[in-house]
């Protein structure tokens, strides 16, 4: 069995060993609850075999939601590590225990929270808003989500076996080296993100092919929504970055298992190339996340303000810009390293320059909000919220791009609040602003507004408590990634920090409660309209929840806010006669090939190797089964439309 | 409720920021190069809080004024586009962003690590090598090295040579001013100034494993003839640095006492730097 022992369960220490014990029941008991119940078959037909963009989607999100969970407890146990370990004390967590969190929090929060929730949104939302019925390859997107579920699998299996990388969230060599790090937690850090990563770089190219080749007749480019932009941009981004970081993580690979210099400290390796390289991914990565997230302040802002997006062409000009810029940047991430004046100066002021189109994007949706009328629902606040935070961000993050302030700020907190502010206050926000706008159309009613508005307040407020004592540590000198720390001064910030963390928890538990609570009053707050926010964009324009062929006709656009137009004229919305269509059937490809993947990266991180060549075969098989099975989509007649549109329309007509 | 919500909490975040005033580390410079960037760092500062204030303010005022209940606000469902505002918008930012990098220009080239800083005093080299998990300090010209602790004559320009013996690391006294990683196999290059007597604390500022808390050490800045003092017991007391004494030292410790050493290899860093020595290539194994 390779390097797998029994050794391997961390029995002789409690905290992991709890950790342990308590995923492994968690899992066990929801496995144990769908069996008894015989929930299997469903949950089969309906979901794990689902090529509908709409599922997939959905399941992106519960994925993010999941791992959201996991990565707060991350998150709660550093800061109570760090809100006691002063002066002479050591805290509960040793550093090798702690290096693992803190590395794990950084991973999971971006590749298996951050980016499925965009993904998951981006799946959901685009094809609804292009008006069209499905993304371009439905199968190819099923294997894509499920490639990053395994990636979130191997990563959670390593709390169980073994342990996780103690390198950080980017795992810098030579520190990720064999010769610095012999254990398997560096290798379940790589073997999850490549497999994730290849999922991920398949969505990209699935969801660039769709938005360029498949629109609704009339959706010009300049018609189609702004988060239709920003996805386009993110996916643009995805391709063109995430082969960076495969073939990075791959280089690293080869010298932990083949004995190769790329990044080693002997042997001609060079850990700077590692470095440059990371950042050719990771700045635009930043980007990926947060551009679908200024795509759902422009939606959610005009809809709720009643009112057109202000400024579209600049909005789009400006996402465009960002994209194109955020490969021009990635070397403000080292300004320590000794580059150079020139090369420094012209660094920091290309990231400088990113500033430009970003406010333009703010000032746009300032002028949405003039001369609306504001409906102060759940996700306008957490828009709101966006731009009175994302500012102060913006603003510290302009300020490390002055290399001479970088000098004295590089990896110190100030910089990890300066993230923080704009993942949290940007990318986070931004999801759970879409979540609450488009779950009424992904479930047919509408999610609770109380706790919707006590789980902004906290996370908001929480946020600021988290965050800004960190701000004024980093100008104290604390640097990040400290287990404990000698200045007894810091500990009243640290507490305040930790004080932050247990009111953000409120607000985690408040979006748990706000989703229990609206599921069991569904009855009474369904929504037949399929339009509860008097919305603009064509998803709107169909049922809530949509029907697996999204659109009974396909749209005709002819302007901007299409829908809203749509109602403005008062068009009839159902027709004489209806087309029969067909849609994809469902495909076990996705969910057998993922299956393979994880024994494939268990397998190479314990050095398991004849499992590892049962995985390949394995999946090589189920990928060119299904390949030459014939498929047979399903039909839908045109009889059983016209149906379905009556049964929906006629009420609302007759309204 | 929604605005007095904001404004206790905005007024909690402007005193925790104020707190720091009682000054310490980056802004409390003690040297030219951190003065420098702690003005930089204001000046940065100010100038986006001119636009990032009346942002903030809009924002709330906006969404209050403009809320639906509000009857006498006007509502322009159609309004979309304005030529004169959008020319403002991307103006705003644009000239921010010309007078900031102005400003990133000449400071990344004035505070350049490796420019030479302009002193009367004498100036003072010194090789850093990073190590599991402590400093070692050679002070070329004076033949003594020191481990985490680093004494220097106030007044006098440092010139550093910094490299690591094993995985990267951050060289920082947050008082004095720009940091600058150690790398495996190569030098980087920095100059710092301590200008006023004191004792500064420094550490490192890039992860580099489990040890990693405890790599600090103190800067001494002390009067130079206070210097020339240690620099004499520093060659009478303890152990030689060899070979055989560093691949002791290499070894992985945590939370390592300060020491010095009455003399050293010439050519120590440069071995280090070759990774000629032994260590090097056979670094210890970490648990």
């Amino acid at each position: 069995m390779g390097k797998l022992t029994w050794g391997a369960i961390p029995i002789h220490q409690p905290i992991p060993m709890a950790a342990s014990l308590f995923i492994t029941f968690g899992v066990l008991a929801v496995l144990g609850l769908v069996t008894w119940k015989r929930w299997w078959p469903f949950l089969w037909r309906e979901w794990l075999t689902s090529v509908d963009h709409k599922r997939i989607g959905v399941m992106y999100v519960l994925l993010a939601l999941v791992l959201l969970l996991r990565g707060f407890i991350d998150a709660i146990m550093m800061r109570s590590q760090l809100a006691i370990a002063a002066g002479n004390a050591d805290g509960y967590l040793p550093p090798e225990h702690y290096d693992q969190i803190f590395s794990a929090h950084g991973t999971i929060m971006i590749f298996f929270m951050a980016m499925p929730f965009v993904v998951g949104l981006m799946n959901f939302v685009v094809p609804l808003q292009l008006g069209v019925r499905d993304v371009a390859f439905p199968v190819l997107n099923a294997i894509s989500f499920w490639l990053t579920a395994s990636g979130a699998l191997l990563v959670n299996i390593s709390l169980v076996v073994g342990e996780f990388a103690r390198t950080g969230w980017l795992a810098y060599p030579p520190l990720s080296e064999l010769q610095f790090s012999p254990g398997v937690g560096v290798d379940y850090y790589l073997w999850a993100l490549q497999i994730s990563g290849i999922g991920t770089l398949l969505a990209g190219i699935n969801m660039v092919t769709t938005i360029l080749k498949l629109r609704a007749p009339g959706m010009t480019y300049m018609r189609m929504p702004v988060f239709c932009w920003t996805a386009l941009c993110s996916s643009l981004l995805i391709v063109a970055a995430f082969p960076v970081l495969t073939a990075t993580f791959g280089m690293l690979l080869l010298d932990r298992y083949v004995g190769m210099h790329f990044f080693t400290i002997d042997g001609g390796g060079n850990c700077m190339l590692f470095i440059n390289l990371i950042w050719a991914w990771g700045h635009p990565e930043v980007y990926i996340l947060i551009l679908p997230a200024f795509g759902i302040f422009s939606e959610v802002i005009a809809t709720f303000s009643g009112k057109q997006l202000f400024g579209y062409r600049s909005m789009v000009l400006a996402t465009l810009a960002i994209c194109v810029l955020s490969f021009m940047v990635w070397l403000h991430h080292f300004f320590t390293m000794g580059a150079g004046a020139d090369v420094n100066a012209v660094f920091g002021i290309m990231s400088m320059i990113i500033a430009i189109p970003t406010g333009v994007k703010l000032f746009n949706w300032l002028f949405t909000l003039f001369r609306g009328r504001i409906r102060f629902e759940v996700p306008v606040l957490w828009a709101i919220g966006f731009m009175v935070t994302f500012v102060i961000g913006g603003l510290t993050g302009v300020l490390l791009a002055v290399p001479p302030v970088d000098f004295v700020l590089h990896n110190s907190l100030f910089l990890v609040a300066h993230f923080h502010n704009v993942i949290i206050g940007g990318v986070l926000f931004g999801a759970m602003a879409g979540y609450n706008y488009w779950f009424p159309k992904a479930f047919g009613f509408t999610l609770d507004k109380r706790l919707g508005v006590i789980s902004f307040w906290c996370w908001l407020i929480g946020f600021y408590l988290a965050f800004m004592p960190l701000y004024a540590l980093g100008l104290l000198g604390m640097t990040r990634r400290m287990q404990h720390y000698a200045d007894l001064s810091w500990q009243p910030y640290l507490i305040v920090a930790e004080l932050g963390a247990v009111v953000i928890l409120g607000g985690i538990v408040a979006t748990i409660a706000q989703l229990v609570v609206s599921v069991r009053t569904r009855a009474s707050r369904r929504d037949l309209t399929g339009d509860p926010w008097n919305g603009r964009t064509l998803e709107w324009s169909t049922a809530s929840p949509p029907p697996a062929y999204n659109f009974a006709v396909l749209p005709e656009v002819e302007s901007l806010d299409a829908f809203w137009v749509m109602k403005q004229k008062g068009s009839a919305r159902l027709r004489e006669r209806y087309e029969s269509i067909e849609t994809p059937s469902n495909s076990a490809n996705g969910f057998v090939t993922a299956f393979f993947a994880v024994v494939i990266g268990f397998a190479m991180i314990w050095h398991i190797w004849w499992m590892a060549i049962f995985g390949v075969a394995c999946a090589a098989a189920t990928l060119l089964a299904f390949g030459w099975s014939e498929r047979v989509d399903h039909k839908i007649s045109g009889e059983q439309l016209a149906n379905a549109e009556r049964v929906r329309l006629q009420p609302l007509e007759s309204a | 409720m929604r605005h007095s919500c904001l404004r206790i909490f905005t007024l909690a975040a402007v005193a925790l920021l104020v707190a720091p005033c009682r000054a310490a580390g980056v802004l409390d410079p003690q040297g030219p190069v951190a003065a420098a960037e702690r003005l930089i760092l204001i000046n940065a500062t100010a100038i986006m809080l001119v636009v990032v204030l009346p942002v903030i303010v809009l924002t709330l005022a906006f969404a209050w004024w403009y809320r639906a209940s509000n009857k006498r606000a006007d509502y322009r469902p159609d309004w979309s586009y304005s030529g004169e505002i959008e020319l403002v918008v991307w103006s705003i930012p644009a000239m921010v962003v010309i007078l900031l990098a102005g400003v990133g220009w000449t400071g990344s080239h004035v505070l350049d690590p490796g420019r030479k800083l302009k002193s009367d005093g004498s100036p003072i080299r010194i090789e850093v090598v990073s190590l599991d998990w402590k400093w070692l300090f050679i002070y070329p010209d004076q033949h003594i090295a020191a481990v985490n602790q680093l004494v220097v004559p106030s007044g006098a320009p440092i010139e550093f040579f910094l490299t690591s013996a094993t995985v990267m690391n951050s060289f920082f006294v947050p008082q004095l001013g720009s940091q600058i990683y150690t790398m495996p196999g190569m030098t980087t290059h920095l100059y710092l100034l301590a200008d006023h007597l004191g004792d500064y604390p420094g550490i490192s500022a890039q992860f580099s494993g489990d040890g990693f808390s405890d790599m600090r050490f103190v800067v001494h800045a002390v009067p130079a003839p206070e210097f020339d003092n240690w620099l004499a017991r520093a060659r009478s007391a303890g152990p030689t640095l060899d070979s055989d004494a560093y691949a002791q030292l290499a070894r992985t410790t945590r939370n390592a006492a300060p020491q010095t050493y009455r003399s050293v290899d010439p050519l120590l860093f440069s071995h280090i730097l070759q990774q000629a020595m032994p260590v090097a290539a056979s670094a210890p194994h970490r648990d």
